[in-house]
């Protein structure tokens, strides 16, 4: 019986000294989960906004300031120190930043100032009425898009 | 005797393979040849059929080609379709711009490389091709000269695309059984104007579309990523996602679309919102 708890209990310390080693290992530099998680914060605020503009939520103005605002926090964030080299989809796998984005680090900030402005122009509307909101949504998907063309790897 | 059939079968073979290689121009009733088509028209054409996507490198009206489409066969460069008389296609006359849109032949009687989607073209209406025309004559011309195709032997000879358009190119609908105006419409701008499938649909070792994998994704010419399935088993969106996802970007959790598929998006937003779901109707109907 001791003998059965004693190995359970080294089963489990095992099982979590893998699992911990697993994480160890996955050796995901903090900059990416950084600006993965960025990236999440964008969308969370977004899909708010955007069950709004499709109707599949009712509209809620002071919902849709509060989603408008957090995406200007969001873009008011230098995302310099995200971005360090070596970490491209050509070094790390599972990774969907490509090359390009080093090759042409100043137009990628530029692209960055896209979603100051876009989302500058979200929250000036926002709370007014849902018309607004589906208006300015268009320019908010085209500010996350423009980065996506050109530095995001394609696939499903 | 023996030695006869055989110089006769080679004969004939020959004979096969001149007429199969052979350029089979658009047959000239198709068109309305006269008939002046709609600018205004023929701007949602362009919007629907893509042609900016590639012929437009900075996505200018200037259609002066130049954008590189890497495949396995070589890397094809579009060509400049801008209305400059030298180097675009201002000289052309209506005839000559729908047999290369329509059947893939050149003015000199050249089969052109299906790079250039007219396996898709081929399905669409004379008149909108006359309405597309009249509208790439309003857009700016440009000098830039065509860059020629980066191919190696044996695709480069261009006679054996005769063969390969013999195989692989038809005026058939994929999708056959169409039972509503919405469902018809749908597979029109998919299979005639969108070329969906020349990215969607995964090719056999020459080339071909497999029709029997229709837009259920395939690898990226590019080596990079894979483009997704639109079978709706795959996708899993509804018909409004994808109609929303056509008109503004937006994935149904609040991603955005990428890559090339950024053009895709901003062509088909110009449509108006039955278009869209009328695309959507399409995609939800594959089997």
């Amino acid at each position: 019986m001791m003998k059965s708890v004693t190995l359970l209990a080294g089963a489990t310390v095992l099982a979590f000294g893998t699992m911990a080693l697993a994480d160890g290992h996955a050796d995901v530099n903090p900059a990416v989960k950084a600006r993965q998680s960025h990236m999440q914060l964008y969308a969370h605020n977004i899909a708010i906004l955007g069950g709004m503009a499709q109707e599949s939520v009712e509209y809620d103005a002071a919902l849709a300031q509060i989603a408008a605002d957090n995406l200007v926090a969001l873009a008011s964030i230098n995302e310099t120190t995200y971005w360090p080299e070596g970490t491209g989809n050509d070094m790390i796998e599972g990774v969907k930043a490509l090359p390009a984005i080093w090759e042409n680090m100043d137009d990628f900030m530029v692209k960055q100032d896209g979603m100051v402005t876009a989302s500058a122009a979200m929250a000036e509307v926002a709370g007014t009425d849902l018309a607004s909101v589906q208006g300015a949504i268009r320019d908010l998907g085209g500010a996350c898009s423009a980065c996506h063309r050109e530095y995001r790897q394609r696939d499903d | 005797m023996r030695k006869r059939w055989f110089i006769g079968a080679g004969v004939v073979g020959i004979a096969v393979a001149y007429s199969v290689t052979a350029t089979r121009p658009l047959a000239p009733e198709r068109l309305e040849i006269g008939r002046i088509g709609s600018a205004t028209d023929g701007a949602l054409i362009f919007a629907a059929a893509g042609c900016g996507s590639c012929h437009s490198e900075d996505g200018t009206d200037a259609l002066a080609g130049g954008k590189a489409f890497v495949s396995d066969f070589g890397t094809f460069y579009a060509p400049n379709i801008s209305m400059d008389v030298d180097h675009g296609i201002g000289g052309w006359s209506d005839y000559d711009i729908a047999n290369a849109m329509m059947a893939g032949v050149s003015p000199d009687g050249a089969h052109y490389y299906p790079a250039f989607p007219y396996t898709t073209y081929a399905k669409m209406d004379p008149p909108d091709a006359l309405d597309l025309i009249a509208y790439l004559r309003t857009l700016p011309s440009d000098a830039t000269p065509s860059r020629a195709h980066d191919v190696g032997f044996p695709f480069n000879i261009r006679r054996s695309l005769g063969g390969w358009k013999f195989l692989f190119a038809g005026t058939d609908w994929v999708m056959q059984d169409v039972d509503t105006p919405e469902l018809e419409r749908g597979r029109y701008l998919v299979e005639a104007m969108g070329h969906c499938a020349e990215c969607h649909t995964p090719r056999n070792a020459l080339g071909g579309l497999k029709t029997g994998e229709w837009m259920q994704g395939a690898a990226n010419p590019s080596g990079e990523g894979r483009i997704p399935s639109l079978h709706p088993d795959d996708l899993g969106w509804s018909g409004g996602d994808i109609a929303y996802y056509l008109d503004t970007g937006f994935t149904p959790d609040f991603d955005t679309v990428g890559g090339e598929m950024v053009d895709v998006v901003e062509n088909i937003a110009q449509l108006n919102d039955a278009d869209r779901d009328a695309i959507a109707a399409y995609l939800l109907a594959l089997d």
